[in-house]
């Protein structure tokens, strides 16, 4: 690992101990030791188990439901739609999502009937003795059939969502064009395959509600829809976070619907029920990365200027709404590309089919739209007789530009520093040049080496962080320590190490007095989702506030104990101190403080740094609080005789304003890199002619296994951002952006010909030689 | 798991994490069932039931195997079985678990146990693993968080520490 610091910002705390050092994860030990309970580990006594009854139609009125007089339904606890107390809903950005069919089902497996019994075996054989009757209707399964509207499943004309950016005038700009490239890429579903399918547990309490365990990223996403599905109030319902095995967004929306089952079925039996998902059934029915289509249309001078741009973006939202419009809204302000042009005429549309719906996926929108991107520079290159370098040397934003949706980056932007480091440390022009020599050749290995530049908006789009106002709390603990609250979960990424680490340095105090609160509706407050890559920048500045009203507050209560003057009271390690005198340990001043007072919370809100603004009716404005700014280089053989292509190595520049914990940032993108690769070259959701997914286990989806791996070269480079935790800027999603089309990029230059479709299979190379070779 | 009528439990002595025990299960119930649901031993993870991800690896007679596909009447009396359980025998933490908490090679951790099952594996039968004889070793483990480059790295730190001390627990 490179870490390349570009520190021009005065903002440096006093007191960094923890910031920038790799302390062991909190979670590690248990995780080793096999101690850790995850959701399938945990179980309660005269617990149920449940199933589901699934939907076998696409598109069909339901007629009847049918329950076999063979079998002794009095052993089982039956719920249908005339079960649910509430609204039959998850309630996501709409109330569209159907929990249980009760007329139309809308994609194949959806819930119909559910059933709990004391074995999971009797539960699915109850399944079994269930008939539905159907009345199949017309299904409209992928995006031309919904676009053409000769059947209409949502709203009057199919669309879920639809965004667009008008700037400059495009019209002219094409027209004073000297070249003009179109070209449209499509790229397919993406699973998210975490290791531990998905799971959870719900059973009554005293509150006449329930409490849920379960693998989620989002505990108030559970906890708003639960209370409209069980005309609750949320105050009756706790959601508790188990150790999640992965998530990478499919954890996001998908838990709200499990823990609806469990709690419809807990409702009706009075127990506590557990529902595990095989991988089978957790492939068919969760969320996945949208399928979409791009086109751009590009305008270029001779002279290898980019000056206008025509986009559509199109994604398969699948039968409801869930996340769409978000993902939707991301995927138009990352598919503007990261270079300069003032003309930009930019849509993007969301159409319902009848699969099961799409979802968050780490990269909302942005990996296909920096796939379609990134792909069209290499092409817009070619036609220029330019280098892809060269190219993007010349046209890339910098600080002080103004994106298409009129934001203009500050000077925080690393856009040079990712693309110059990435092409220094991975020798790019000299291997480019020395490629296309050594494949004139003709030898039965091509060797190719592609580029991608990519950015990643920070924290929730456009007015987000502020229209729902999120919180989080420091309070002092009876023992003396200071525990921490709030509803970011940890799933692997490292987030309950970070926070710790953000509040003891922001204190300066030791780690050790710190405790963090696993997340729980009941006890921690609403800091908002687990998502957009926003815990360490968002979450992290929330706590940072916390931090200074708890300092005040103690310091003025140990000032006022011993007489002196407030500003001479500081802590360091675990000490109070006057001036450089320790006065008492840090935690008998807080147990002196819960003795005497009723309230040691201390809390606060996130709002947006000064100056920036978003327009939502105009989609225009400040859409992100800053960017990160990656660039991928990929180097690739490709195997002329069986078309398999093996990625040797990858360069991975990121920038990530402060690696607080750097080693969980270098996992953060080793394992964001190697996902994408897989996107691009392996992961193929392959679906029948009846919607059915066919792709649902690790033997017909495959992703990277240890021998795919290339050798993932990772710098750090460190451009803070003034308005968050020592500079950090959100991570997470950044590295899946640009893996892909660096990787096809890398093999379409070894081939000397364009493909533009995820993912590249060795059979499409085979179908794409075939199509390059045979017209010549 | 329907379990056909006309099968008896059975009765099996094994050797788990070292200590004889007594097992009476139906010969069909799969061995991952019997170690997390009946002995209560949950360190050993599901993420498939089909063999592909390799979460549930443990050791039986010293091979690395997959506790989702074997059944329990393919177990013989004294087979000696170690799961992740296995390695708190003692009072220092195994070198292994050691190297993958300092290599970074544990994100989400639903991999961890079946990992460090493959690693010992792989380690008590070569102990100067090359980066490759690691990539294939471990071929049949799948981590959707990390990349794998970390848990190759903890792979080679561990057989490092190994050569210093025993890696047999």
């Amino acid at each position: 690992m490179q870490r390349l610091i570009y520190n021009y910002l005065a903002v440096r705390p006093i007191f960094m101990r923890y910031t920038g050092e790799s302390v062991p994860r909190l979670d590690a030990i248990s995780k080793v030791s096999g101690d850790a309970k995850y959701i399938s580990d945990i179980s309660f006594s005269d617990m149920l188990y449940g199933a589901v009854y699934r939907s076998k139609k696409a598109h069909a009125r339901i007629i009847a439901i049918h329950f076999d007089d063979a079998f002794d339904w009095s052993k089982v606890t039956v719920v249908t739609s005339v079960d649910i107390p509430g609204k039959n809903c998850i309630t996501m950005v709409t109330d569209d999502l159907v929990l249980l069919v009760d007329n139309l089902t809308k994609h194949v497996g959806e819930a119909i009937v559910l059933i709990a019994a004391n074995t999971l075996s009797l539960a699915k054989n109850a399944c079994q003795h269930i008939h539905v009757e159907y009345d199949e209707l017309n299904a409209v399964l992928d995006l031309d059939a919904s676009k053409s509207a000769n059947t209409v499943i949502h709203g009057s004309d199919n669309i879920i969502a639809h965004y667009h950016i008008d700037t400059g005038n495009t019209s002219q700009s094409f027209k004073k064009s000297d070249i003009i490239c179109e070209e449209i890429y499509e790229m397919g579903a993406q699973d998210h395959m975490y290791i531990e399918p998905q799971g959870m547990i719900a059973m009554p309490n005293q509150k006449k509600g329930f409490d849920v365990i379960g693998s989620m990223q989002c505990p108030y996403y559970i906890s708003a829809a639960l209370a409209n599905l069980m005309d609750m109030d949320e105050s009756q319902l706790s959601i508790k976070q188990s150790v999640v095995g992965g998530a990478f967004g499919g954890k996001e929306d998908y838990p709200s619907i499990l823990a609806g089952y469990c709690v419809l079925l807990s409702h009706k039996s009075g127990k506590p029920v557990k529902m595990i998902y095989d991988r089978a059934e957790d492939c068919q029915v969760t969320t996945k990365r949208h399928p979409a289509r791009i086109r751009i249309k590009s305008g270029l001078s001779k002279q290898g200027k980019l000056l206008a741009l025509d986009i559509t973006m199109e994604l398969n939202a699948g039968a409801y709404t869930t996340l769409t419009p978000v993902v939707l809204s991301r995927g138009l302000l990352h598919v503007l590309g990261s270079y300069r042009c003032d003309s930009v005429c930019a849509k993007a549309i969301a159409y319902a089919t009848n699969t099961p719906p799409n979802g968050a996926f780490r990269g909302f929108g942005a990996p296909q739209a920096f796939f379609a991107f990134e792909r069209h520079v290499d092409i817009m290159a070619n036609a220029l007789h330019m280098t892809p370098h060269a190219f993007r040397k010349k046209n890339y934003l910098r600080p002080g530009d103004t994106m298409p949706m009129g934001q203009q980056l500050s000077k925080d932007i690393a856009s040079k520093e990712v693309l110059e480091s990435a092409l220094v440390l991975s020798d790019f022009s000299t291997k480019y040049a020395k490629f296309n020599q050594i494949n004139k050749q003709k030898s039965h290995i091509r060797r190719g080496i592609g580029m991608a530049l990519f950015y990643h908006g920070a924290g929730f789009t456009g007015a987000g962080e502020v229209v729902t106002k999120k919180e989080a709390i420091l309070r002092f603990n009876k023992e003396g320590l200071i525990d921490i609250l709030t509803a970011s979960t940890e799933m692997g990424q490292g987030a309950h190490t970070v926070l710790p680490q953000i509040v003891a340095d922001h204190l300066g105090i030791n780690m050790t007095l710190l405790d963090l609160i696993m997340p729980d509706t009941a006890i921690v407050p609403n800091s908002g989702p687990t998502v957009a890559s926003r815990t360490t920048m968002i979450v992290g500045s929330i706590l940072q506030k916390c931090a200074d009203k708890l300092r005040s507050s103690l310091c003025e209560f140990i000032a006022e104990k011993y007489h002196y003057n407030m500003d001479d009271i500081l802590l360091k390690n675990n000490h109070v101190m006057h001036k450089r005198r320790r006065i008492c340990l840090i935690s008998d001043a807080i147990k002196d403080y819960v003795n005497v007072h009723d309230n040691s919370d201390f809390s606060a809100y996130y709002t947006l740094p000064k100056g920036l603004s978003w327009d939502e009716k105009t989609f225009s404005g400040d859409a992100y609080p800053t960017y990160a700014w990656g660039c991928d280089i990929a180097e690739v053989e490709v195997n002329m005789r069986t078309f398999e292509v093996r990625v040797t190595d990858i360069w991975a520049v990121c920038d990530v304003g402060k690696a607080i914990h750097p080693m969980s940032v270098e996992g953060q993108i080793e394992g964001g890199t190697l996902q994408a690769l897989g996107y691009g070259i392996m992961e193929n959701g392959v679906t029948n002619s009846k919607g059915q997914l066919l792709s649902d286990r690790f033997q017909n989806y495959i992703i990277p296994t240890f021998p795919d791996t290339p050798r993932i070269h990772t710098t750090i480079i460190e451009k803070p951002f003034a308005h968050s935790p020592m500079g950090a800027k959100g991570l997470g999603e950044l590295p899946m952006d640009g893996g892909a089309p660096a990787v096809v990029n890398a093999l379409c230059h070894a081939l000397s010909l364009d493909i533009n479709q995820l993912p590249v299979l060795p059979e499409n190379i085979l179908y794409a030689w075939k199509d390059a070779h045979d017209h010549c | 798991m329907t379990i056909a009528k006309n099968t008896e439990p059975i009765s099996i002595s094994l050797i788990i994490n070292g200590n004889k025990e007594i097992i009476t299960a139906y010969p069909q119930t799969r061995f991952i069932d019997v170690l997390r649901d009946q002995l209560n031993l949950t360190g050993t993870k599901e993420g498939c039931g089909e063999g592909e991800c390799g979460a549930c690896s443990i050791i039986i007679n010293d091979n690395l195997v997959n506790a989702c596909l074997i059944l329990f009447g393919q177990m013989l009396d004294d087979d000696e079985v170690i799961t992740i359980e296995g390695f708190k025998k003692k009072k220092r933490m195994h070198p292994i678990q050691k190297s993958f908490i300092d290599a970074g090679a544990v994100q989400c951790g639903m991999c961890t146990p079946g990992m460090i099952m493959a690693t010992y594996a792989l380690l008590m039968k070569n102990s100067n693993p090359s980066e490759c004889d690691i990539q294939y070793a471990l071929a049949g483990n799948l981590c959707r968080c990390t990349g794998y480059q970390k848990i190759s790295h903890a792979v080679q730190n561990a057989a490092q520490l190994a050569k210093k001390g025993k890696i047999r627990i």
